[in-house]
């Protein structure tokens, strides 16, 4: 790991400032994505400012809501009482990622900043625009079993690893950011996240110096109705091939409003807003839960060894809408052991 | 016999939790510098400059070392080697000789710094430049160019060839399919790391993470120029191995540094090192053929692998099961082996027997389909109780037990033949099972055994335990050989100053060191009841030998209870403070896999430890049973529970055995399900870097698994009656589970592992 200089943020304003002055500087959150990219060189930032002693680690009501601290540690936030009763998505989506002791490390903020799995990301002999814009794409025409299959450009078809972040866009949630003077400012969920284009090594929209102090999710009435489903090669600690949060509420058997997104399939969290569209308004049945499911996957394009994920990005939208319908609850297990 | 047996928990176990048990990488010495290793970004060429202009300004930098300036090591000779005991390299190549690229992560240049983050970063900081020549990096386009290798470790490598064909083609019923595993790397827990002290210009102390002190000590002293008493290997405690922990690179590569910067120095390799540097287990793909008349009876099984290898003799042998299992009349095996810009393949746990079984025993259950037949009742109609090669009887014969108790513990009577039919929401349910082997073997070992007139004991041998528990089963053998409890038995292994023992591999230990440590118990018994017999004070004197037996740290007159005498009272009297006794098990054959220099010459001749040896065939065999959950949407595969019954000859603990086969069965499931190391075709990189992308199992992919042992003492193989039991526990598992997933689905996997894409 390169030298770099390190600071305990003492209060908001002097940690955006430090990072402000200093374009190589990076907030330091729990440390379990950066630190491992510092130790393979794929990042070498000059300072790191430890924000975790920052106020922001508390979950608040709101008016129409509630706000999730930036520094809150992930397993704070999954097992959270009113997370747990108002938004079991949030908590099953959480739960679902990393082991215990990451989730114990990890902060809200971090996960949203979490850089992509890709492995020639993290090779520094490898191309990756990513990390190193210019020098091509290793997976585009390498070993792409785990890559995109919707989104990406011919720069980069890495995913985004959370799994966080998949239920945080099915539930409309917006990112509180603070920079310099304390100036404010609010990014809607969707428009968090950027997809690569020709400017892959931008992972967001966030903008250097600007620090995430909250996440808001507005009240909805999906907690009856919700699922996340993970499909990953071993039944815990990987990462996803597909996962789907869905979240619904319900008029007796009619859909009133409906949320899908898709994880492990594009450069940000993927809004499935083809299947919603199809299903409002309509009955929740497994063959309409097929038709939108279908829509969606339409406009995929895979990849040379990823095309096993179209078919599992339908079945797992279907399973998790018919899970979401039948309250199926919580738990890796719950599906298996209910047998569904 | 009291102690063996007993289910104990390791002596050594409460070190290691409370973290006091002392691993290579924590040998810190004082003055130390540390050591990072830069690795070839090239698959094959030559460099042709190596510029450490920046590296060397980095702060705490002490030296940059390549083969430009590195100290020049003994060249390779095998013959001489061989003479040496120093025949064993991981690969044979020597650290920074030559500026020649082989394959990708090579070792090719060491920074040493004041601490390990300055040595990194400098690394970082080397600019090398190569010419670069086309690699050969994907084994399929290579076959073309394999060769047929006539040897594999001093047996025929090729056998019958050409002689299935027409008994194949014959037979009534014939299968005849190819099966492929992947690079798999070992990963034990435990990265492998040496700390080198240079105690003088000829004598060097190694703190090396390894599966043999013994070979260690004897290779590096050869390459370093140096006596092999004079090199000093030291591995107390091993965090797994499973045949990655021989002698690679790293390990002179460290001494090289330290001589060259005058201080010990510490060099520990990364995950991403594990993964080019120190071995994995070559990819295969297997053709089998299997030809069986009406009446279900093999007529003939042919096995052919094509792998590839570099650097090395050895090869990935997975036809060795085929020589074995089942009665058939003729059988081929054969290799191609080409030859791939890749990091050295070496053993990896059961290597033939990992990916072999999963060929043939796949085959087996294709068999049984296509006959119709039971495939439990299929191995059972096809057993033979000799070593078809040879001719042998095997020493115990017990597999037809293993199948019938398995099936009972297991409950296959409730499978149904037809695939598909067993389901439970969205999962299919299948059922599966698969014969397990692998060899017994023996090699030579000395065991010294050492009392004080205090009553404690210490047993010194120079073997290794990597986490099997050799410590524990020790202690107990020498416990029940002289009559003492086990906490008054100090066991003391893991450095090379110790009488010889083999390397830990090839499931050898138990049977080799054993029958020398209760050997070495007979002489000091012997000792102790001379001395007794001589003394007038003694309740033994003028007594025969042979009436005297023992028993709670006493010689007693057998029979008369009362005529006994302590072995502290008989040492006073003789003003013995401490009385020892060292013993050679003999090997089976040749030295095994022991340096044969550091054995200890017996004080007597033991008698013959087994004469009937080289009448009988040794191995171990068990019956491997699954069952599995597949989801019929996404293809994800759960193992829910699992039945291994294993005879492996007498179990000396039961509780470090059954863990044995419980890690074995494990292991397994990761080979079958998630184990594979991907490489990129166009640079040769392993594209599965970390064990994010390196699957193995989690806790809740294991299942609960019924570990069963027949538990019959072979009497042949030794005095001790004990086979290895380190490498039986993961053969047949990846058949069982894809002969699952077929029972379940009806899709029949020949590809590992079996991860969801392949069966969506």
């Amino acid at each position: 790991m390169r030298p770099f200089k390190y600071s305990n943020a003492a209060d908001p304003a002097a940690a955006i400032t430090a990072i402000s002055v200093n374009a190589d500087a990076k907030f330091l959150g729990g440390g379990t994505n950066l630190l491992d990219l510092m130790k393979e060189d794929v990042m070498h930032p000059s300072e790191l400012v430890n924000i975790t002693r920052l106020k922001y680690a508390d979950i608040e009501k709101t008016s129409n809501g509630i706000l999730i601290g930036g520094t809150a540690t992930n397993a704070f936030t999954a097992n959270h009482e009113r997370v747990r009763k108002q938004y079991p998505l949030l908590t099953m989506a959480i739960l679902a990622g990393a082991s215990a002791q990451i989730r114990n490390m990890a902060t809200n903020a971090g996960n949203l900043n979490q850089r992509t799995r890709c492995s020639y990301f993290y090779d520094v002999n490898m191309p990756c625009n990513k990390r190193t814009p210019g020098s091509g794409c290793g997976a585009l025409k390498g070993l792409n079993r785990n890559h995109a299959i919707f989104g990406w450009s011919e720069k980069c078809v890495a995913v985004y690893p959370s799994d966080m972040a998949v239920a945080l866009a099915a539930l409309d949630a917006v990112v509180h950011v603070e920079a310099g003077n304390q100036e404010k400012r609010t990014i809607a969920f969707a428009d968090f996240h950027r997809l690569p284009g020709s400017t892959p090594q931008i992972d967001n929209n966030l903008k250097h110096g600007e620090l995430i102090t909250s996440i808001e999710l507005p009240e909805n009435d999906f907690a009856a109705h919700s699922y996340y489903l993970k499909v990953r090669e071993r039944s815990s600690y990987a990462f996803a091939l597909v996962s789907v949060a869905a979240a619904m509420s319900l008029d007796g058997s009619r859909i009133r409003d409906i949320r899908i997104a898709l994880g492990g399939v594009a450069h940000k969290p993927w809004r499935a807003t083809a299947a919603e569209k199809l299903l409002v308004g309509k009955e929740a049945t497994m063959a309409n839960f097929k038709v939108a499911a279908a829509a969606e996957l339409k406009n995929a394009r895979p990849l040379e060894h990823n095309k096993y994920k179209v078919k599992m990005a339908g079945d797992a939208i279907v399973r998790a809408l018919s899970n979401a319908m039948n309250g199926v609850g919580y738990g890796m297990n719950a599906g298996l052991e209910a047998g569904v | 016999m009291s102690e063996t047996g007993k289910p104990i928990s390791r002596i050594d176990g409460r070190l290691k939790v409370t973290g006091k048990a002392t691993y290579a990488a924590e040998f810190n010495q004082p003055n130390m510098a540390y050591a990072f290793p830069v690795r070839a970004t090239i698959a094959k060429g030559l460099i042709v400059s190596i510029d450490d202009a920046a590296a060397k300004k980095e702060p705490g930098v002490l030296s940059v070392i390549s083969y430009k300036n590195a100290f020049r090591l003994k060249p390779m000779d095998m013959q001489a080697q061989m003479k040496a005991g120093a025949a064993f390299l991981g690969e044979n190549l020597l650290p920074l000789q030559e500026n020649k690229v082989h394959y990708l992560g090579q070792f090719i240049a060491v920074v040493v710094a004041e601490t390990y983050e300055q040595a990194r970063t400098a690394a970082y900081k080397l600019k090398i430049r190569y010419t670069e020549e086309k690699a050969a990096t994907d084994l399929k386009s290579e076959l073309p160019k394999a060769k047929k290798p006539k040897m594999f470790m001093g047996e025929e490598a090729q056998v019958n060839e050409g002689k299935t064909a027409a008994p194949l083609a014959a037979s009534a019923h014939q299968v005849n399919h190819s099966y492929s595993t992947p690079v798999e790397h070992h990963h034990p827990m435990e990265p492998h790391a040496t700390v080198a002290v240079w105690d003088s210009t000829d004598k060097l102390t190694l703190y090396d993470a390894t599966q043999g002190v013994g070979m260690t000590s004897a290779i590096a002293a050869y390459f370093l120029g140096l006596q092999s008493e004079n090199v000093r290997v030291v591995a107390p405690y091993v965090g797994g191995g499973f045949g990655s922990k021989g002698l690679w690179l790293h390990t002179l590569l460290v001494a090289i540094a330290a001589k060259a910067v005058g201080r010990p120095v510490k060099l520990a390799l990364t995950r991403q090192m594990m993964q080019t540097n120190v071995g994995h287990r070559a990819a295969t793909i297997q053709h089998v053929a299997l030809g069986a008349d009406t009446a279900g009876k093999l007529g003939a099984v042919r096995h052919h692998t094509d792998t590839y290898n570099n650097l090395t003799t050895f090869f990935e042998p997975s036809g060795k099961q085929s020589l074995v299992l089942y009665q058939a009349p003729v059988r081929e095996v054969t290799y191609n082996v080409t030859t791939l810009n890749r990091g050295t393949p070496t053993f990896m746990r059961a290597p033939g027997e990992t990916p072999g079984t999963f060929a043939l025993e796949s085959a087996m259950d294709e068999m049984a389909y296509e006959l119709k037949m039971d495939p439990v009742e299929f191995r059972i109609a096809n057993h033979t109780a000799k070593d078809p090669m040879k001719g042998h009887d095997f020493s115990s014969d017990s597999l037809v037990d293993c199948y019938r108790i398995g099936a009972e513990r297991f409950g296959w009577s409730a499978r149904s033949m037809e695939p598909g039919q067993q389901r439970k929401g969205k999962y299919l349910i299948g059922y599966g099972m698969a014969t397990a082997t692998y060899p017994g073997g023996r090699s030579a070992a000395s065991v010294k055994v050492t009392m004080t007139a205090n009553g404690e004991v210490t047993v010194r041998t120079a073997s290794i335990d990597i986490g099997t528990g050799t410590y524990t089963v020790l202690a107990q053998t020498v416990a029940d050989a002289l009559g003492v409890p086990v906490d008054r038995i100090d066991v003391k292994i893991g450095d090379s100053s110790l009488p010889a023992a083999p390397l830990a591999g090839g499931s050898q230990t138990t049977a080799s060191i054993h029958p020398a440590a209760m050997e070495a118990c007979v002489l000091l018994r012997k000792e102790l009841a001379a001395l007794a017999i001589a003394d007038p004070s003694s309740k033994l004197n003028g007594r025969r030998l042979d009436e005297i037996s023992y028993a709670d740290g006493k010689l007693v007159i057998t029979g008369e209870e009362k005529k006994s005498d302590a072995y502290a009272d008989i040492m006073k009297r003789a003003k013995r403070t401490e009385m020892e006794a060292c013993a050679t098990t003999q090997p089976v054959s040749g030295p095994g896999m022991t340096v044969p220099s550091a054995l200890c010459t017996p004080r007597e001749t033991p008698p013959e430890q087994n004469s009937d040896i080289k009448q009988y065939a040794f191995h171990s065999f068990g019956a491997q049973f699954a069952e599995v959950w597949v989801d019929q949407d996404f293809g994800t595969i759960r193992v829910k529970r699992f039945t291994s019954v294993q005879d492996v000859g007498r179990i000396m603990n039961e509780k470090t055995a059954r863990s044995q086969i419980i890690g074995g069965v494990i292991f397994g499931i990761g080979a079958a399900l998630m184990e594979a190391t991907e490489y990129d075709k166009r640079w040769g990189n392993p594209v599965t870097r970390t064990l994010a992308d390196y699957h193995v199992p989690v806790n809740l992919d294991v299942p609960p698994i019924d570990v069963h042992f027949i538990g019959k003492p072979d009497p042949h193989i030794s005095p001790i009656g004990a086979r290895g039991i380190g490498e039986i526990g993961i053969t047949g598992v990846s058949a069982a589970i894809a002969n699952a997933v077929f029972n379940a689905t009806g899709k029949r996997l020949r590809d590992l592992p079996l991860t969801p894409d392949k069966l969506v």
